[in-house]
């Protein structure tokens, strides 16, 4: 039987105080978690002053306070910081500072709104910091660095720089809860932590290249995440992870300057493949375009999400059946929250028997993953004639000119832009 | 009725509008990558550089103002849901 642990001591004058969660199954609706999760607090004692490191979830308040009781006094409370706003950090929040009116709260600046609408209070009062910034507690000095959208717009690091311990926030963290605490003496929690890489960080993965360009100088003796182990065994290794899962996995083939365009098809009869096939062509005749054909039917949506990931453009095939784009697209569109794909260029085609409207809704669905949808899609009523075959070769050429930057310049008028849109639809 | 002429510069296209157009509907149907959001003023989810043109452009609101600079957006930033072109030349990063 694992004690649930008081306050615990993780290096001198800076302990544990957050809360455990062993029984959730699931955060946030998105991700699974087998084995619950914790929710990380700490506690920095300095000569001048103590600092709170980040809250608990609402629900688990009474744990972490009674924890936060047993090494500080409210009235010794000089600072406390929030690395992240979302509630499972910021739920304790208003209540610690109702019993610690005193201290003085920092978070970055992309947090103010976040802190507004979650403590709804008329006198708030709060410092914001950046990199480079720091607040001295007589010994202990927290020195902050922007870190944003690791992986929401407000996440920040903060150092105690005489022990080289970084609270990362999220970063490096995982759901995994075990009260042991520490890596070295955890249970084996590395699928956890891979997998809250690839579901939380993933698509903030340019983020997480400045963000371990800023970190990776700091000689680290301790990583203090928000969720999950206390890593001190190795901690740099975990950084070096995060470098590698944010490293393409293979050398991209796609030449240095070149561009990569997927072309994704599923088809009942071949109409669409032939599509497929044709705006291939097209965009082969561009210089410059690496063209690959993906036929859905018969890939895996996790290898196409991370061939996604590394594309340049992306074309979608795929027929009409009861007014609707198929289940494969679909479900190949809704994989790709766990990637960054926002300003890749997006198109679609296919072929129908009645309707048509796929395309119309694949090409919504792409602009409401951000994509760039500027070449409305080509759509074939069943087998495509030579023209539409045309038409589908045309539209793979203007992908690759839009790619490679040799788009013509062209001027239209709202009411033209509107008729083209209503021809189409 | 006097025209706008707004170039989406990383599209090439420029589109001919009426004055009074608001951004976010030329760059819907265009296809630019900025759509999405509340299109109230509220979320900031269009903001929108504005390279050339800005004085061809409605003033600011009260609530766009401060949109903007809750997201610490740039002044050559607008809300694409909010701003109107007014007749001119304009050219935005999209």
């Amino acid at each position: 039987m694992i004690r649930t642990p008081d306050a615990v001591e993780i290096a001198p004058g800076t302990h544990w105080i957050g809360a455990l969660d062993p029984g959730l199954r699931e955060f946030d609706i998105i991700l699974k978690t087998a084995n619950g999760t914790t929710y990380n607090s700490y506690c920095v004692r300095g000569s001048k002053g103590v600092a709170v490191i980040d809250t608990v979830k609402a629900s688990h308040a009474g744990e972490f306070f009674t924890r936060l009781e047993q090494v500080a006094r409210y009235d010794e409370i000089s600072t406390i910081v929030l690395n992240h706003l979302e509630p499972d950090h910021s739920g304790a929040l208003p209540e610690l500072m109702r019993r610690a009116p005193q201290a003085k709260l920092y978070i970055s600046a992309k947090a103010q709104l976040m802190l507004k609408a979650l403590v709804k209070s008329a006198d708030l009062q709060f410092n914001i910091v950046k990199t480079g910034d720091s607040v001295d507690l007589g010994g202990r000095t927290l020195r902050f660095f922007s870190t944003p959208f690791l992986h929401w717009p407000d996440t920040q690091c903060t150092l105690i720089e005489e022990q080289s311990i970084l609270f990362s926030g999220d970063v490096f963290g995982c759901h995994f809860c075990d009260a042991r605490l520490f890596n070295d003496q955890v249970g084996d929690f590395r699928f956890s932590f891979e997998y809250y890489y690839q579901h939380i960080m993933r698509p903030f993965r340019e983020h997480v290249i400045d963000a371990l360009e800023l970190l990776e100088p700091l000689p680290l003796t301790l990583i203090a995440p928000a969720h999950g182990p206390i890593l001190r065994e190795a901690p740099l290794s975990y950084m070096q992870r995060y470098r590698q899962l944010a490293s393409p996995l293979l050398h991209s083939e796609v030449g240095a300057g070149n561009k990569s365009l997927l072309v994704f098809y599923i088809s009942s009869y071949g109409n669409t493949t032939r599509m497929a096939q044709a705006v291939a062509e097209g965009a082969e005749t561009i210089p410059g375009v690496r063209v690959s054909l993906y036929d859905l039917q018969a890939g895996g949506n996790l290898p196409f999400v991370d061939l996604i990931e590394e594309a340049d453009g992306l074309a979608f095939g795929s027929p009409t059946i009861n007014g609707d784009a198929v289940k494969p697209v679909w479900d190949l569109l809704s994989s790709l929250v766990s990637i960054k794909v926002s300003d890749k260029l997006g198109a679609a085609f296919g072929s129908y028997g009645w309707s048509g409207e796929a395309i119309n809704m694949i090409e919504d669905r792409l602009r409401g993953l951000k994509l760039r949808v500027p070449i409305k899609g080509v759509r074939a009523k069943l087998i495509p004639t030579e023209e539409e075959l045309e038409r589908c070769r045309d539209l793979g050429k203007q992908l690759a000119q839009h790619l490679t930057g040799n788009i013509e310049s062209r001027v239209i008028s709202m009411s033209e832009l509107l008729a083209q849109e209503h021809t189409h639809a | 009725m006097p025209k706008s002429n707004v170039t989406f510069e990383k599209l090439g296209i420029t589109v001919s509008v009426p004055a009074g157009t608001r951004l976010i509907e030329i760059s819907e149907k265009v296809g630019a990558s900025i759509t999405y959001g509340c299109r109230e003023g509220e979320c900031g989810t269009c903001i929108m550089k504005i390279n050339s043109g800005m004085e061809h452009m409605s003033q600011r609101s009260v609530l766009e103002d401060k949109v903007l600079q809750e997201n610490m957006a740039g002044r050559n930033d607008r809300l694409a849901c909010q701003a109107q072109v007014l007749g001119g030349d304009i050219s935005v990063k999209a």
